[in-house]
């Protein structure tokens, strides 16, 4: 059925058919549309769902562990200093085998207090074994939070997925969504590790010197796992509901010189200064990366590299730059742009493709450097 | 492309109206999107929001720069925003308005939407509403069907004051 949605009630909805036990949750800008939503469905009944209004954002991922323990179901969503408060806790839920699905709307970090959208929020959960997927469109948003229940959940994967959506470039959009009936697109969750108080088991118990490697090495390994699982999620995806996803969406990459590579909505926008670009002349191609974790193997082979990073790592680089250039072993033009809602445009890309300085990294609209 | 930019103060209803104006162009079988700037703006405050329609999908997320068309919901924001700012040339201004605008070089035209929401007492908390009116005057200008303004005004809202007020617009709107 085609209605129209934002992006915040679009994982609402999807959420809603996904039927979670508990939802936990704590509101923050721009993400609070969504729990509101859901509170809303649990409300008028639409929804049988436990919803645990928490005090913090702690207290909501506590609160999905020790929900999704017993085997059930569990979801939330945050945004920025959220996501920072759970920090704690995202890494138990994934150390747990918890397979929660979250939302994560991406916004800046304060000080200077911003609300508007970044990823560093959600790169500064990238060791925690949390799956991450960003989307860049309110279909997107849907699709991927139905998806995320049924890959974290599945048997070889058993952890947590986080879907990020940009803060208020997505979250507050309002754009064409096709909902569908799901039908049985996600089986029942059967956790091995559920409690049963018919078999009494430890939890949460000390691991020595001679263990603690070889849960992280299963954490590790059900990551890698998780790459077939999300290629056959998503392929069923296509062939039920006729609607494609990959590791990156690629856009007029075959005979592209060079290539440009961001997160989110940054790649959409890349889309029309690939347009423009080849109209000049200069045959470039866009690849905007889905999944962050686990990190997709990319074709890049022999072309220039621009990659545009909505985030940064201080004395480091720009996030997605440095791990496309540790994978790849690729000289590349690291852009940072789009910071705390830094306005972007699509002439704003075509200028970085156009300028670009192989092996050098570029502050956007900074004086001096610009 | 045609790409609207939306001027109002806080509380009068302008995301709404963006949301209404891409709603109908969905359901003309268009592509549209609705997005507000959010700042730190306030009730009373001037706001902006904006309404791509497209019959392709709109791949842009940036804010809009030149705007084929700018709605004035409250002439007072002119008082100190240049809501003219980047309007293309041929552009085209929609004004609440009891009076003929009195923009130079640009094709504009009026509408007095706060004397039709007060006529069909379409109130709410003191405010007349604007947000449905506006449909119909931009139905009469060709941005929308009237059939798929109505279409959108009913999945919004119940009260059929509403589609009665965009009916109002529809025929008032005058350069």
């Amino acid at each position: 059925m085609l209605t129209v949605s934002t992006g915040n009630k679009a994982v609402a909805m999807a959420v809603k058919q996904a039927k979670p036990a508990v939802v936990a949750a704590y509101p923050i800008t721009p993400q609070t549309e969504i729990v509101e939503q859901i509170a809303e469905y649990v409300t008028a009944k639409e929804l049988a769902t436990r919803y645990i209004a928490v005090e913090s954002e702690h207290s909501a991922m506590a609160a999905c562990i020790g929900a999704g323990v017993t085997g059930v179901r569990t979801f939330t969503a945050t945004s920025s200093h959220g996501l920072l408060y759970m920090h704690e806790m995202t890494n138990w839920a994934a150390g747990a085998r918890i397979p929660v699905v979250m939302a994560n709307v991406n916004r800046a970090l304060g000080p200077g207090w911003n609300i508007w959208a970044e990823h560093t929020d959600a790169m500064q959960e990238r060791d925690t074994g949390w799956l991450q997927v960003y989307v860049a469109s309110v279909q997107e948003a849907y699709d991927a939070t139905l998806m995320a229940f049924r890959i974290a959940e599945h048997n070889d994967v058993l952890l947590p997925v986080m879907i990020n959506l940009d803060g208020f470039l997505l979250s507050h959009i309002m754009q064409p969504l096709v909902a569908d009936k799901i039908g049985d697109f996600i089986p029942p969750l059967h956790l091995p590790h559920a409690i049963d108080v018919t078999k009494p088991r430890g939890y949460g118990g000390l691991t020595g010197p001679d263990e603690h490697f070889k849960f992280r090495w299963d954490i590790e390994r059900s990551m890698r796992d998780s790459r077939k699982v999300i290629e056959e999620t998503q392929a069923e995806f296509n062939r039920r509901f006729g609607r494609e996803y990959g590791w990156t969406e690629d856009y007029r990459c075959e005979d592209a010189d060079v290539v440009v590579l961001s997160l989110g909505t940054l790649g959409k926008e890349a889309e029309m200064a690939v347009d423009s670009l080849r109209k000049e002349g200069i045959r470039a191609g866009s690849m905007r990366v889905r999944w962050f974790r686990p990190f997709p193997k990319l074709d890049l082979n022999g072309r220039d590299v621009v990659v545009i990073d909505r985030d940064y790592s201080f004395g480091f680089g720009g996030v997605l730059a440095r791990s496309i250039e540790a994978k790849n072993r690729v000289d590349l033009f690291s852009v940072i742009a789009g910071l705390g809602g830094q306005e972007v445009t699509y002439d704003d890309i075509a200028g970085f493709i156009r300028n670009r300085r192989m092996g050098e990294e570029f502050w956007f609209g900074v004086s001096g450097d610009v | 492309m045609f790409e609207i930019r939306i001027h109002s103060r806080g509380g009068q209803g302008g995301v709404t109206a963006a949301r209404l104006i891409a709603l109908a162009a969905i359901r003309d079988g268009k592509y549209a999107t609705a997005f507000p700037f959010y700042g730190a703006e306030r009730r009373g405050a001037p706001v902006v929001s904006f309404v791509r329609i497209n019959e392709k999908p709109i791949k842009v997320y940036s804010q809009i720069r030149r705007p084929d068309m700018v709605v004035v919901l409250d002439a007072s924001v002119m008082e100190t925003v240049d809501v003219l700012h980047g309007l293309r040339p041929g552009g085209t201004v929609l004004l609440n308005s009891a009076h003929k605008s009195q923009f130079k070089d640009v094709k504009s035209y009026h509408v007095d939407l706060t004397g039709i929401a007060l006529r069909e007492n379409l109130v709410v908390a003191g405010s007349p509403i604007l947000n449905t009116p506006v449909l119909g005057a931009l139905a009469k200008l060709g941005i929308i069907t009237a059939e798929s303004a109505k279409k959108a005004i009913g999945e919004m809202f119940t009260d059929e004051r509403n589609a009665r007020a965009a009916d109002a617009a529809f025929r008032e709107v005058a350069a």
